[in-house]
């Protein structure tokens, strides 16, 4: 399995958008695939028999009846927000001209 | 009464009942000894003097008016930063949550106040909890009472400091790997992670949701399982939330202080021993296992030998979690935003890369790896795999023992700046707490002497199957009561003292 | 586009069309998915939001209950299996609409999968549909872009209401539909309008397009026909794109027959077609390439941590099953009974999707025949010439029933109905609303048309000779010139009457 290299760590970085610069992949890169060596030895036991765990305790169907409760109020709910406009959050454009 | 902030908080009840002592005494004993110490500590992230005098003055009010009070109202408490809190500063020690004020309280949070005490500030923590030192915060490192020059351990290093500062009683932690314990350890206080389930997560900012877990921290075993019966039950609104009643915590606890551990089977966890561990904290631990025989246990070794693979798990499993938790730090719709004038998606990366730290950079991008296609099977699945290797090890344990025990870490303290550029030397400080977390048992903290060679705290790790928490408040206030009678009194009564030191 | 676009059965000549269908049907739930919310459409933006939807820190989701069963019941209603333990995975990728930057949906298990049901095509020919899952997810809130166009693309800005974030959805995703050649794009339409009745049956959503709760994807790709002597599953399928929100039952007709054309056309001229999603344009009725990503979706799915598996017990599925309601086919020939229409008026009526809106006008007080009638005739003819779906006009069966019922009472006869009618489709208001102010009304005042036969007749005395020489008929001129001269409004029997007495010929 090949470790983190710095191209990768980009396009890793764009995916979870982290804007990295030339000095921070330098960084990273190292560190990083240092990690993932280490905990590659997950695979040395995690054969086809033994199966997968997602949650600690297991239980099912936890469902709530279908009840309406309040809801915040719509300047509660933007009061946090670093911009807004018209009872809505305001964002910059979603895609540039040249899209 | 002089040094009230020394009392713990089942004194400070006594206190209360008897009419020596207000809370509003309390609460101002708290927010002086903070003015007077938190300069050089910092475990706190916000103070809230006025909410806190509030809460105590109307507690003395209905005390005075005969009213019947929960048996902790009064007791002043510290809550760590990533319980959100409504109307109160939340960051989860991140820059990128600076100033945020919640629109709502944590499940926990509505818990304290509903037990009236009063809520004294947020305490310091490593960014969104990754840490073992309180070093990643992004509002400067906590420092540890026992020597200032040295981590009180993370992410909880201001809970846990706040404790051995003697500025509050009690204090609210979180443990994904080790933050309450590894803490309390190194500052030679008393911290639990109850059964994954048995506190509310709901208003609890994630870090790893699967491993996640509130638990309270004390100075005493005693005082922590007051705060745990304050704190657990069902939650409707976390679905991971157990159904069933709390386990009688305070009941167990006051049983191991009385009659001792005659009949109790304690496993020393051979993989969580020997190499590794420093001298000094192998030499209390074996001493506390003798205590522990001493006291009518039966004391024998367990071999858990899939734990060789729980720290790889555990960094694959947490930063695959915490990848997706910290993508709604997108700037949108609360927290930090760095806007040069680009689309959203520029905006996005600008914002994350000023907003974050190095070591949150650092999980996210190996959790972002370890889901994306063509490695999830290699990475995030063979984590998942492991966890039922370890669960099966805790399985066989449990068969055999009722308690399992082992050092909280393998060192003491160490010094600030020491491993902080150093990622996986810091990671091995939870080798002994992560199984745990895995595992979703409940694991306890608590101190076991110091260290000859440097002079600071040891802590020693009890652990019990999933659902059963008393066990560990049994074993655990037996093996305190041996030990604070040895000492004549709780080794932070060892401390050095805080006053005067230079801010 | 025409020069390089041949006609759909042209394409179809040579290519075997390889089709399947993503339906989002958004649940008429009380509360969101993982919420107490208000699922409600039309209020004031970011007003049914709370810590959860809005993905605030700290908030965790607990699953709605009732969509757990609309989705089972759906499942079942579509003859799905019924996973013993399904669960919930987040689908991850940013977008400002998105709360948690992350989708809750279901992946590798979904709730209920491998199902198929039986779409009947206008001319009654049945057609199964396979069903490859029908999964649990929560819907996006909405964006809404400034400047530039309106559009995304240019625009200046855009706002964020999260009302719709966390709505719950059940999205079903068909197996591919081969084989349909030139019938490919009426069992699309045919198949859109089955699960639309299906939802609406079992009372789980409205099922209006036109507001979006129902939304289609169609995918579509051809492959070369086998040609004589030739086995067609041994060609594999060909590139597919993906249209995304095809809004309306016509558009799925339109949208198919465009992309056919499309590909047709590339592949002809010897071009690759591209894995693509694309956009449907209402307006232009085409298609035109949805943004090219440089990197492919990555989605980074794993199983939701803060929720726990669904697992549905045997006797909790039993219990779900029998509050099914009919198929839609046995449905069609239970009413066909009961209304008592020919095959060929029940074929027509099928194919312009007015079972339902027939049902409910019948319902609504009219007889099965004048709502046909009505439906079938003027206003498909409306529909047609306006280019929309007769669900889509606007227009209520109640309308229609309270129409008819101005006609039987003698209020309006069906030239002033057609009036009234107009009226309503123009916003004014119900018929009889629209009668009273646009002041619609037989005129049976006798004195008033008398004097109008008295002034018809001795404009036209040749007439009135026939008619007195026993050419009753012709007294239809006379009647004419009447209602000409009264606006149509003139009681048409008691007009002829008066001509028949004035001519001393009793009728
Ligand atoms: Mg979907
Ligand atoms: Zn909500």
């Amino acid at each position: 399995m090949a470790s983190l290299d710095r191209a990768e760590v980009a396009r890793l970085a764009a995916l979870a958008r982290i804007d990295l610069d030339d000095r921070d992949l330098d960084r990273l890169s190292g560190q990083l695939s240092a990690i993932v060596d280490a905990v590659a030895k997950v695979q040395e036991v995690a054969t086809p028999d033994v199966p997968a765990t997602s949650h600690p305790i297991p239980m099912s169907n936890v469902h709530r009846p279908d009840e309406v409760r309040p809801s915040l109020s719509q300047e509660d709910a933007l009061a946090a927000a670093p911009a807004a406009e018209s009872g809505r959050f305001r964002v910059p454009q979603i895609l540039g001209e040249e899209a | 009464m002089r040094n009230l902030n020394r009392l713990t908080a089942q004194a400070m009840v006594d206190a209360f009942s008897s009419g020596k002592m207000t809370s509003v005494q309390a609460t101002e004993a708290a927010l002086d000894r903070i003015a007077q110490v938190d300069g050089a500590v910092h475990a706190f992230l916000h103070v809230d003097a006025e909410g806190a005098l509030e809460a105590a003055e109307a507690v003395d009010k209905d005390r005075a008016a005969g009213k019947s009070l929960p048996l902790l109202a009064g007791v002043p408490v510290a809550v760590k930063d990533v319980l959100v809190t409504k109307g109160l500063p939340t960051t989860a020690g991140s820059r990128i949550l600076e100033g945020w004020m919640p629109p709502y309280d944590a499940t926990v949070v509505e818990r304290l106040k509903a037990a009236r005490m009063p809520i004294i500030g947020k305490t310091n923590m490593d960014e969104f909890a990754m840490g073992s030192s309180t070093e990643h915060s992004g509002y400067g490192p906590t420092h540890n009472p026992w020597d200032l020059d040295r981590i009180p351990g993370g992410s909880g290093g201001g809970s846990a400091a706040s404790l051995a500062a003697f500025e509050v009683p009690l204090a609210i932690g979180s443990d994904t790997g080790g933050s309450i314990r590894q803490p309390a350890a190194v500052t030679g206080t008393v911290g639990v992670k109850p059964t994954y389930g048995a506190v509310s997560r709901y208003g609890v900012i994630a870090l790893a949701s699967s491993l996640d877990q509130v638990g309270p921290c004390a100075r005493t075993v005693h005082d922590a399982a007051l705060l745990h019966e304050v704190i657990a039950g069902h939650d409707p609104r976390d679905a991971t939330s157990l159904p069933e009643a709390v386990p009688p915590v305070v009941t167990a606890a006051n049983r191991g202080r009385q009659d001792g551990l005659e009949g109790v089977r304690v496993g020393v966890i051979k993989e969580l021993t020997g190499e590794g561990f420093q001298s000094g904290v192998r030499q209390r631990f074996e001493e506390a296992i003798h205590q522990l025989s001493s006291l009518g246990a039966k004391v024998t070794e367990v071999s858990c030998p899939s734990f060789a693979y729980a720290l790889a798990a555990y960094y694959l499993i947490l930063p695959s979690e915490a990848s997706s938790n910290l993508a709604k730090y997108d700037s949108v719709r609360f927290g930090l935003r760095v806007d040069d004038g680009g689309t959203i998606e520029r905006v996005m990366g600008a914002t994350r890369a000023a907003g974050f730290g190095d070591e949150v950079k650092r999980r996210i991008i190996l959790g972002t790896y370890a889901l994306s296609a063509g490695y999830y099977d290699a990475y995030y699945g063979s984590a998942q795999k492991v966890r039922t290797l370890i669960q099966r090890d805790f399985g066989e344990a449990f068969g055999a023992v009722d308690v399992l025990v082992s050092p909280t870490c393998p060192t003491t303290a160490f010094r600030l700046g020491e491993q902080v550029d150093d990622p996986l030397t810091m990671y091995l400080n939870d080798i002994a707490t992560i199984p745990a977390n895995l595992a979703g048992i409940p694991g306890m903290s608590l101190p076991i002497g110091l260290a000859p060679e440097d002079g600071l705290p040891v802590g020693l790790q009890i652990l019990a199957p999933a659902r059963v928490d008393d066990r560990l408040y049994r074993v655990g206030a037996a093996l305190e009561g041996a030990l604070v009678d040895v000492w004549a009194g709780t080794l932070l009564t060892q401390a050095p003292p805080l006053e005067g030191v230079p801010v | 586009m025409s020069a390089t676009t041949d006609s759909y059965e042209e394409v179809l000549e040579r290519f075997d069309p390889v089709f399947g269908i993503e339906v989002h049907v958004e649940l008429n739930t009380q509360t969101k998915l993982f919420c107490g919310c208000a699922n409600g459409f039309g209020a004031e933006p970011n007003t049914q939001v709370c810590p959860v939807c809005l993905g605030l820190p700290g908030s965790l989701p607990v699953t709605n209950a009732k969509a757990v069963e609309s989705a089972i019941r759906l499942g079942l209603a579509l003859g799905c299996s019924i996973r013993e333990s399904s669960r919930f995975a987040r689908k991850n990728y940013f977008y400002p609409d998105l709360a948690k930057d992350y989708q809750i949906s279901q992946y590798d298990e979904p709730t209920c999968y491998d199902g198929a049901i039986d779409v009947i095509l206008g001319d009654g020919t049945t057609v199964t549909i396979g069903i490859e899952r029908a999964h649990i997810e929560e819907d996006a809130g909405k964006n809404t872009h400034v400047g530039g166009t309106g559009g995304i693309q240019g625009a200046d800005y855009s706002l964020v209401d999260y009302n719709r974030g966390g709505v719950p959805l059940v999205e079903i995703v068909t197996k591919p539909v081969t084989g349909m050649g030139l019938r490919t794009a009426e069992v699309a339409r045919a198949y859109v309008a089955t699960i639309r009745d299906i939802v609406k049956a079992l009372g789980i959503s409205d099922g209006r397009m036109e507001q979006g709760s129902l939304r289609a994807d169609v995918n579509l790709s051809l492959r070369p026909q086998a040609g004589p002597g030739g086995d067609q599953n041994e060609i594999p399928f060909g590139k597919r794109s993906e249209t995304k929100n095809v809004n309306s039952l016509r558009a799925i007709e339109k949208a198919i027959h465009f992309e056919v054309a499309r590909q047709g056309a590339l592949l002809s001229a010897g071009k690759a077609v591209t894995q693509e999603t694309r956009h449907w344009h209402e307006d232009t009725n085409s298609t035109t390439p949805g943004r090219s990503k440089e990197e492919a979706d990555d989605y980074r799915y794993f199983p939701e941590p803060d929720l726990m598996p669904v697992e549905p017990t045997e006797e909790w599925i039993e219990e779900l099953r029998a509050t099914l309601p009919e198929h839609p086919g046995v449905i069609r020939a239970r009413l066909q009974a009961e209304w008592g229409f020919a095959d060929l008026e029940m074929r027509d009526v099928v194919a312009a999707d007015a079972v339902g809106i027939i049902e409910d006008t019948v319902a609504a007080g009219a007889s099965p025949q004048a709502a046909r009638k009505w439906w079938m005739g003027e206003l498909a003819r409306i529909a047609n010439e306006t280019g929309t779906d007769l669900a889509d006009l606007p227009v209520t069966p109640e309308d229609v029933a309270e129409l008819q019922d101005l006609v039987a009472s003698g209020a309006l006869n069906d030239k002033l109905a057609r009036q009234a009618l107009a009226g309503t489709l123009a916003g004014e208001g119900s018929p009889r609303a629209v009668a009273e102010a646009r002041g619609l009304a037989i005129v049976s005042d006798g004195a008033a048309l008398e004097s109008a036969v008295d002034a018809a007749l001795a404009s036209q005395p040749d007439v009135l000779a026939k008619i007195q020489d026993g050419k009753v008929q012709a007294a239809g001129a006379i009647v004419g010139a009447v209602m000409k001269a009264t606006g149509g409004q003139a009681d048409a029997a008691l007009v002829r009457a008066i001509i028949l007495r004035r001519a001393g010929v009793e009728g």
